[in-house]
């Protein structure tokens, strides 16, 4: 966060929401605490219930988390603070995520984020200029099989490249309907917020877009019951005892073209090497 | 020789009926033995329960490996507090992506497993800790909740056992800490999640002070099936010590990624074999067995048995099964450098070792990569690891360690070329998914 140094006089407390507001969160707050044995544990969800109401969390909103709980405006800072999903500063009514962790980065996250900086002219945690979009490159989020992956308010769209990540972000500006890989059809920054808070989405039909579950979730089911192709592994090793002793099917010397010397050689410029794994080797 | 197909070793167990089209509604977990187990339970003294589960040998599926059945028995009986049962849903851990396709598609098996290890350790209120940046999971979390309430598997007097159980889905704010117990009990009590000195260990001082079982979504979620059809069962897969079904997250430069379930000591070359392989043309060069906490293996490691056992004596851990496998167009300083940043950007800064020791290496790593490391800079990161790890309250700091430790083991040569040669040697353009389609594929 580029904040101003303010040194001097102490800010003066924040502004309370309108009467009319307050009342309204006072009576989700409530139903928050309501769920906990200790009423601190709300904390959190209030956070996220101040997001839902202005975007991020503001000065207003530690306020009111502070009185709700009985805390110091410090102790909910602190909090607030510490994690990455509350946001401090005004942003954008899509959140776009860009997974740059290892592997999503070495899949293609990296060129996908360096595009949509480029494509949006933002740099990271920057919002486009019309409010609609703010960029930020995320960790890890538990979709590896559907690298590189794209987060948009925190819904999946899997399998992402440099061409679909932009007609996804101009798609967003254009207020066209997006739908994600896995997911509801996107929402709103501050309703994705309130689900976040406890409330179920009570939108039509949310619960089930998109089906039981993707693709790569269920490639070993569909194996096993002989739905897809169970195609030959490219040998890895000239020599290896194959699970010998585990009980499993020992690999076939004839499987293994490739030489362990050349660990560094590629398959494909191995003349011995069968093309590749994906063969016509169907329904074993 | 005769081989049987190597798909036929898969089990799918949770995962079992996740094409059905409407997998996560109660209505199809119960076509499919669902609640059938919390029948069985409800029936059973709570002690005979943790006994049964403790005597099937689950081991926790998030990463230690600790038996579940042993942390039900730490809980202490008669104690006159209030004890609670915690699910970590926090998976973070980078390559990790099996509990969220779980509660995607079958959330109904987490709250069957959550009622049953209440039941068995005289819990009245359980908590799912999900982290919050997957809200089309924690969408069908409220719903399963719903649902289990309405039919009466949640709420008083479940089933007319005379139980009564109270769950609350809490959704995290991001921070990979939170994934660590400790950590995420403080989180849960509103607090800046950052990891506990123990003792005392959250079965004696946990939630508020109160006994608290911390266990993970794929351990809990594999109680009822455990009940269900037996701990024989249950033994007759994986070995001994390390008994049982689970899921594998096969990903990177794999022709398929995604989701196996199997029993335990499969071995990576068994996964890729059905997985169709490397992508085509390409081969293995490093992969984690668990995650990126967990040392690298190399393709010398392809028939290793994929349990807590084989994996440990091949000088890894088996962690989370997040099998990340990537191949010769990687670079070893490139991902170990984005897995160091992430450590560094991750850690919470309680324990100074961690804090201070992740910042330096991430800015050795970078200047490596840009060709601007020195020969003395790899012993330096060997130190700087070896003064993290085992140095702080929780395994963040070892886990940072690790990718360091093991490239340097098995990739030095390369990281000497970087430095060397004043560069990165490797094309990342190479690595893309779609690096070996036309453009025409990839606009499809």
């Amino acid at each position: 966060m580029s904040a101003e140094v303010s040194l001097g006089i102490p800010e003066m407390p924040a502004p309370d929401y309108p009467a009319d507001v307050r009342a309204r969160l006072e009576t989700d707050a409530r139903e928050v605490i309501a769920r906990y044995p200790g009423s601190r544990s709300a904390l959190l969800p209030l956070l996220h219930l101040v997001q839902s109401e202005e975007g991020y969390v503001t000065r207003t909103g530690i306020r009111f988390c502070a009185e709700m709980l009985d805390l110091t405006t410090a102790e909910v800072t602190a909090v607030a603070t510490f994690y990455t999903m509350y946001r401090r500063k005004p942003s954008g009514d899509y959140q776009v995520g860009v997974c740059t962790n290892t592997l999503c980065a070495v899949m293609g996250g990296d060129a996908i984020f360096d595009e949509l900086k480029q494509h949006l002219g933002v740099g990271n945690d920057e919002t486009t200029a019309d409010g609609k979009v703010t960029l930020e490159h995320i960790e890890c989020n538990a979709a590896c099989d559907y690298a590189p992956v794209v987060m948009v308010n925190w819904e999946f769209f899997d399998n992402q490249t440099p061409e679909s990540a932009k007609a996804l972000v101009d798609d967003l500006i254009a207020g066209r309907e997006v739908r994600p890989t896995r997911g509801a059809p996107l929402c709103g920054y501050k309703e994705t917020a309130r689900i976040l808070a406890g409330f179920p989405d009570e939108r039509e039909g949310a619960v089930e877009a998109s089906g039981g579950a993707g693709p790569a979730s269920l490639a070993g089911l569909k194996l096993h019951r002989g739905e897809a192709a169970g195609a030959r592994v490219v040998p890895q090793r000239a020599e290896s005892p194959a699970g010998e002793g585990a009980g499993y099917g020992p690999v076939s010397p004839a499987e293994h073209a490739s030489s362990h010397d050349a660990p560094q050689q590629s398959a494909v410029s191995d003349p011995d090497n069968p093309a590749g794994p994906v063969t016509e080797e169907d329904g074993e | 020789m005769t081989v049987e197909p190597a798909e036929k070793l898969l089990a799918p167990v949770l995962s079992a009926f996740w094409d059905d089209p409407r997998s996560w509604t109660l209505d199809t977990y119960r076509r499919h033995e669902g609640y059938q187990a919390l029948t069985k339970a409800l029936a059973m003294a709570p002690d005979d329960v943790i006994a049964y589960v403790k005597d099937s040998g689950l081991r926790g599926r998030g990463g230690a490996g600790f038996p579940t059945g042993m942390k039900w028995q730490f809980i202490p009986q008669g104690d006159g507090k209030p004890h609670y049962l915690v699910v970590n849903a926090d998976e973070s851990e980078p390559g990790t992506c099996k509990d969220i396709p779980l509660l995607f598609a079958n959330p109904h098996s987490l709250i069957e497993g959550i009622v049953i290890a209440c039941w068995a350790i005289r819990s009245h209120h359980a908590f799912i800790y999900l982290r919050g940046e997957t809200v089309p999971v924690l969408r069908r979390l409220h719903e399963a909740v719903r649902e289990a309430y309405a039919a009466g598997y949640l709420g008083k007097n479940i089933k007319g056992s005379g139980f009564d159980l109270e769950l609350t889905v809490h959704a995290g704010a991001g921070a990979y800490i939170c994934g660590e117990e400790t950590a995420l009990l403080d989180s849960l009590e509103g607090r800046r999640g950052q990891p506990r000195l123990r003792p005392p260990f959250p079965a004696v001082e946990g939630l508020y002070a109160c006994p608290t079982v911390v266990n993970n979504v794929e351990s809990i979620a594999s109680v009822p099936a455990i009940i269900n059809r037996g701990k024989e069962w249950f033994r007759s897969m994986g070995s001994e010590k390390s008994p049982g079904f689970t899921l594998y997250s096969l990903s990177g430069h794999v022709a398929r990624p995604g989701q196996y379930e199997g029993p335990l000591g499969i071995t990576l070359r068994q996964l890729l074999e059905m997985g169709g392989g490397m992508r085509p043309g390409h081969r293995l060069k490093f992969w984690t067995p668990g995650g990126s906490s967990t040392p690298m293996f190399t393709d010398e490691h392809l028939d290793v048995p994929l349990d807590y056992e084989g994996v440990g004596a091949a000088g890894s851990m088996l962690g989370t099964k997040a099998l990340q496998c990537f191949d010769e167009t990687t670079c070893v300083v490139r991902a170990v450098t984005r897995w160091t940043e992430f450590y560094a950007h991750e850690s919470c800064g309680k324990c100074t070792p961690c804090r201070e020791g992740t910042y330096w290496l991430v800015q050795l790593l970078r200047d490596i990569e840009a060709g601007k490391g020195r020969p003395e800079d790899l012993d330096k990161l060997n130190d700087i690891a070896d003064n993290i790890n085992g140095k702080s309250f929780c395994a963040l700091g070892d886990g940072a360690a690790a990718p360091i430790f093991s490239s340097l083991k098995y990739f030095r040569a390369e990281y000497e070329e970087h430095i060397a040669g004043k560069g990165c040697p490797f094309d990342p353009a190479r690595s893309t998914a779609w690096a070996d389609k036309s453009r025409t594929e990839v606009n499809a």
